[in-house]
């Protein structure tokens, strides 16, 4: 028997289940997109020479390339400190989408009590964090131990410059985008094994020694695989890429080319290898070594480090969706189409600006996809073994995509007619499998006899 | 309390210089209670892995010295919380063989449906903190939602949702409420089919599968030799079960498999038979619950006993098929009203004498597999 | 088989070594010589026909009128499902007993939790120390003359009692009211001291004290004494 009060009521989820979902999605899109408008604004003026024509426009003599540069420093730092904090709001956004997606997985609700649908509950988790105890084990290694999170960030905030959300919303397009990103996100096995040395203690020590060994491991497909796209695009400039693809599914990499589908598959799963999850999580597997890595670790340091877990999935996402998926190409839209409503003038039009915004929105959603998926794996999938997981990557996964690459190497002298009916057969294919895991989820649901929560006290 | 306690098991560890002594527990979120497992590893590869128990000694069978026959009872409870009808029957029926007490036909049948429900109730933890400890966490949470359902059916039945204190020496102590049989066979309709998507979810998963196909394989000789009992046994393959080889209580009168391991995934024995045989043990008990209920006579629920009993000098084994594998209780009394001695056999202290040697070999993972898979508890293993 | 037929069998390989079957009170028992129980066990296990290849159970029970401790063995068989106990009667001032642990595994933790509860040393016993209890722990709890120590390692094992310390500190309090109270007015009247000294009286202590205020804090002291 259920005692309720005036205060008590049945939760807001429960009550309106489609608003709940719909709140859920505006949330997830909302606020990073509102933090990238930052971004977009100053668009006009993020290249030198487009500072000095807004400079120029506006009657500022910036002659002196010395005073220029520290403005053009200025810009860019704050460009780079806006994305940073994408980052972090992103980081503490998802841990909520997870925690909500992961409650509806489990037949239970998740966060609904703080704020509108436990919204809220991201930001009152960082702000605990900040006040707990600063606890350093006493045999610890003091520096090491204060530093370690500080590496995982570098390497989890470096990606972030090249990652292409629009059609010019990028901080530095580097033609040199794919490499630097994979460079930089290796950064993150350095704060793994420093914080697992640094504790002192013999299960940080295996969960970081294990961890190592794993992104070390998975680099090598992941590097393989990417190889692929980027032989097809012939750059490895990220915009790049992305303007060798098309917004329709079978302008997609992964659907022009077999082999790119398949080194989508092997990208994503060395991506949650290189990102710590499940079912890769070996690192912290909470049921064997108590945390791992970071379980000497508590307050901001351990907020950072799981900081670094949440937005990597992010940069693992992202970097997906521009090498196979189109990144933030419209479909039915050219790229030729958007720059040339840009103007001849200093500053942009304004459906200039529409367009980047339907780009960054494309970008975000394609992203959010992947995130969602990777969210799913981990509640479905359990945890491999370690001697699993290495022999997944060098015997299946790292000769898989070497044999991508050298199909890759013949299907590039193919021509482009090949490409676009091997993008039809592929996104038709994928196409007819969704439906039918969709109508196989329908009735596998049907078939389980009683209501799912048809308890008496619920 | 600052100085710490010399501990003789570290004697037994020889690490060289390229192994470490390492304590699993006695915290740990995968150990089943508070059991510290000193192992010594060379890197994943563990070479001797020997479990220190004793963390929940809480000196029941001295206890039952000195609370009288009937004062043990809710003692029982606690030496196996999550199968507790079972450590409750058990006791009862060595106390009433010692009194040579028949007791009645519908106490014999509501201790079986409550054991068998009770039964269903444990082997959801079984398999839910099973698949936990293996990584994935969303079985555990969908095994408690329907192990919800039979904690309040019990709750219905004897006001408890965990230690029940059910049985009594001479019967049981309450009677089947009104209603409470329609309310059993809606949720076997749902547990019935609800069991293929479990299945589906995890069981045959197949990352989960390679876990456990062909990890720590317990054969058939090395089962009995350690005295293994319950799913552990029955997983080795060998066919043996006390409801239905031992024929007490009101089982004789019910159809029912006992489900043995085939080695469908791997070697037979290995940590996926022993989950499997707990998997298709809870259909089996959905037969029985079924069957039972159908024929549920009418009577007393407890028969004549004195609130102080005194049997006659004597001793008497009692043997139920807990969910945990065999419990015997043997009850020596020395013609007073107090026991001279009671002891609990349990299949989960058994369990435990195996693991040293089986961990030989073992990765670190798979010592979480096999500790899961043998469904340890550390209430029985020390009581 | 039942345990007549059993006992028969046993009594027929070893003879002298092996006991009456005692008559069946619930369950009965054979009794076998300590130096010989290995070899009956492994007789019990391989001989045909008997085929016990299950130890059940080992464990013990300190008769401390009898001045001895038995060990209890009940063993089982899975071919035939019959079963037997048997016991060994150890002197109580050294028991020691063979262990069987050679014929089957499962009595090696067995015996470990005989030895930590009741003191039996098993004689060829690969592992023998303490199972359940701490290593370093003083006693065989099991037995019926087992004092505990008092604490271990400076954590006791004993406290005062909770209602005790309850009305000792509800009158530490009522001392410290009656100590801090102001001293009676010094007025000319008898009569009105008596009544100050009467009204503290009757408000700090139910016994009556005609005396001044301090009188009733000793009668608190003195009723406190038979609950103490």
């Amino acid at each position: 028997m259920r005692i309720t009060t005036a205060l008590d009521s049945t939760s807001l989820t429960t009550r309106y289940p489609k608003t709940a979902l719909a709140t859920t999605l505006f949330f997830m899109l909302a606020l990073p997109f509102l933090l990238y408008l930052v971004l977009l604004l100053m668009l006009p003026f993020n290249r030198p020479e487009a500072l000095n024509a807004v400079a120029q426009r506006l009657g500022w003599d910036l002659g002196h390339s010395l005073y220029r540069d520290t403005w053009y420093g200025v810009i860019l730092l704050v460009e780079g400190t806006f994305v940073s904090l994408y980052t972090a709001v992103f980081a503490g956004v998802t841990t909520w989408v997870e925690r909500r997606i992961a409650g509806r997985m489990q037949s239970r609700i998740g966060p609904n009590r703080p704020g509108v649908f436990g919204f809220i509950s991201w930001v009152a988790d960082a702000f605990k964090m900040l006040f707990k105890e600063d606890l350093i084990p006493a045999e610890a290694d003091r520096l090491l131990f204060r530093a370690a999170p500080y590496f995982s960030m570098v390497g989890l905030t470096l990606p972030f410059v090249v990652l292409p959300f629009g059609e010019s919303v990028v901080v530095a397009d580097l033609n040199v985008g794919v490499f630097y990103l994979t460079a930089t996100s290796a950064f993150i096995v350095v704060g793994i094994l420093v914080s697992g040395w640094a504790s002192n203690s013999k299960w940080a020590l295996f969960g970081a020694v294990r961890g190592a060994a794993q992104v070390v491991s998975y680099e090598i497909p992941a590097g393989i695989a990417i190889m692929v796209p980027v032989m097809m695009a012939g750059t490895l400039s990220m915009q790049g890429i992305i303007r060798a693809q098309g917004g329709w599914p079978w302008q997609w990499f992964a659907c022009q080319n077999p082999a790119a589908f398949v080194a989508f598959f092997i990208a994503l799963t060395a991506s949650l290898a290189e990102g710590n999850r499940t079912p890769f999580d070996l690192p912290e597997a909470e049921s064997e070594l108590v945390a791992g890595y970071h379980a000497e670790y508590s307050g901001f340091r351990i907020a950072l480090f799981l900081m670094v877990e949440w937005a990597n999935m992010w940069v693992m996402g992202a970097l997906a969706v521009t090498l196979f998926l189109g990144g933030w190409q419209i479909p039915g839209v050219s790229v030729e189409m958007i720059t040339q409503t840009r103007g001849t003038d200093v500053f942009p039009t304004l459906v200039w600006f529409g367009w980047q915004s339907a780009s960054l929105l494309v970008f975000a959603v394609k992203t959010w996809l992947l995130v969602i998926l990777f969210i799913w794996l981990r509640w479905t999938l359990p945890r491999v073994r370690v001697d699993q997981m290495m022999s997944l990557c060098w015997k299946y996964l790292v000769p898989g995509a070497f044999a991508c690459f050298i199909f890759t190497l013949f299907w590039v002298m193919v021509p482009a007619s090949v490409h676009l009916a091997s993008g039809l057969v592929i996104s038709l294919g994928v196409a007819l499998l969704l439906v039918k895991f969709a109508v196989r989820t329908r009735k596998n649901i049907a078939q389980v006899k009683g209501a799912r929560v048809d308890l008496s006290n619920w | 309390m600052a100085e710490p306690v010399e501990r003789r098991i570290l004697g037994r560890m020889t690490p060289s210089d390229e192994e470490i002594v390492i304590n699993f527990g006695p915290q740990h979120p995968s150990t089943h209670g508070v059991i510290d497992f000193v192992t010594q590893t060379n890197g994943e590869i563990i070479r001797r892995s020997i479990p220190d128990i004793g963390y929940l000694h809480r000196g029941m069978e001295k206890i039952g010295e000195t609370v009288g026959y009937p004062g043990f009872m809710p003692f029982t409870d606690r030496i196996d919380y999550l199968a507790a009808m079972f450590a409750n029957e058990g006791y009862a029926i060595a106390v009433e063989r010692l009194l040579k007490v028949e007791i009645p036909p519908r106490a014999k049948y509501l201790r079986a449906i409550a054991g068998e429900l009770c039964r269903i109730s444990n082997h959801w933890v079984a398999v839910g903190t099973m698949a936990s400890d293996i990584g994935a966490s969303t079985p555990l949470t969908h095994a408690l939602r329907e192990r919800e359902a039979i904690n309040d059916l019990l709750e219905e039945l004897c006001g408890a949702r965990l230690t029940f204190n059910y049985a009594r020496i001479g019967g049981v102590s309450f009677d089947a409420p009104e209603g409470w049989g329609e309310k059993i066979l809606r949720y076997l309709d749902h547990l019935d089919s609800y069991v293929q998507e479990y299945d589906r979810l995890i069981s045959l998963n197949q990352i989960y599968v390679k876990r456990l196909a062909n990890v720590a394989v317990i054969s058939r000789d090395k089962a009995v030799a350690y005295g293994l009992c319950g799913p552990n046994l029955r997983g080795s393959g060998i066919s043996w079960d006390a409801r239905r080889d031992l024929a007490y209580g009101a089982y004789p009168e019910f159809q029912f498999d006992v489900p043995v391991g085939q080695g469908k995934m791997g070697a037979v024995g290995d940590c996926w038979d022993r989950y499997a045989v707990r998997v298709l043990e809870m259909l089996e008990s959905s037969k029985i619950v079924r069957q039972a209920l159908a024929k549920l006579p009418e009577g007393e629920i407890m028969a004549k006993v004195l609130r102080k009993p005194k049997p006659e000098p004597g001793e008497a084994m009692g043997r139920v098929e807990s969910a945990r594998g065999t419990m015997c209780y043997y009850v020596v009394s020395d013609g007073s009203e107090k026991a001279y001695r009671v002891r609990v056999r349990t299949g989960s202290f058994m369990a435990m004498g195996i693991i040293e040697e089986l961990s030989q070999g073992l990765m670190i993972a798979d010592l979480i597999a096999l500790i899961a898979s043998l469904d340890v508890v550390a209430p029985e293993i020390d009581r | 088989m039942n345990a007549q037929e059993i006992h028969a069998k046993l009594k027929a390989q070893f003879g002298d070594a092996v006991g009456e079957l005692t008559e069946a009170k619930i369950d009965p028992f054979v009794t076998v010589k300590s130096d010989k129980i290995v070899e009956v066990c492994r007789f019990a296990k391989s001989a045909a026909g008997l085929d016990f290849d299950y130890c059940e159970d080992v464990t013990g029970i300190d008769w401390p009128a009898r001045n001895l401790i038995e060990v209890v063995y009940h063993l089982f068989s899975l071919q035939h499902r019959h079963q037997i106990v048997l016991k060994v009667e150890a002197d109580r001032s050294q028991p020691s007993v063979p262990s069987i642990e050679g014929v089957w595994k499962a009595a090696n933790w067995l015996e470990r939790e005989v030895y930590d509860m009741l003191g039996v040393t098993f004689v060829g016993h690969p592992d023998m120390r303490r199972i359940l209890l701490p290593d370093d722990w003083v006693g065989h709890p099991l037995r019926k003359d087992y004092q505990e120590a008092g604490g271990y390692h400076g954590v006791t094992n004993t406290r005062p009692d909770p209602l005790v310390r309850l009305v000792q500190k509800v009158d530490a309090e009522r001392k410290a009211i009656a100590a801090a109270a102001p001293p009676p007015v010094a007025a000319p009247a008898t009569a009105t001291t008596t009544t100050t000294a009467t009204a503290t009286a009757t408000n700090i202590a139910p016994a009556p004290a005609p005396v001044p205020a301090t009188a009733p804090a000793p009668a608190p002291a003195k009723k406190e004494s038979p609950n103490g």
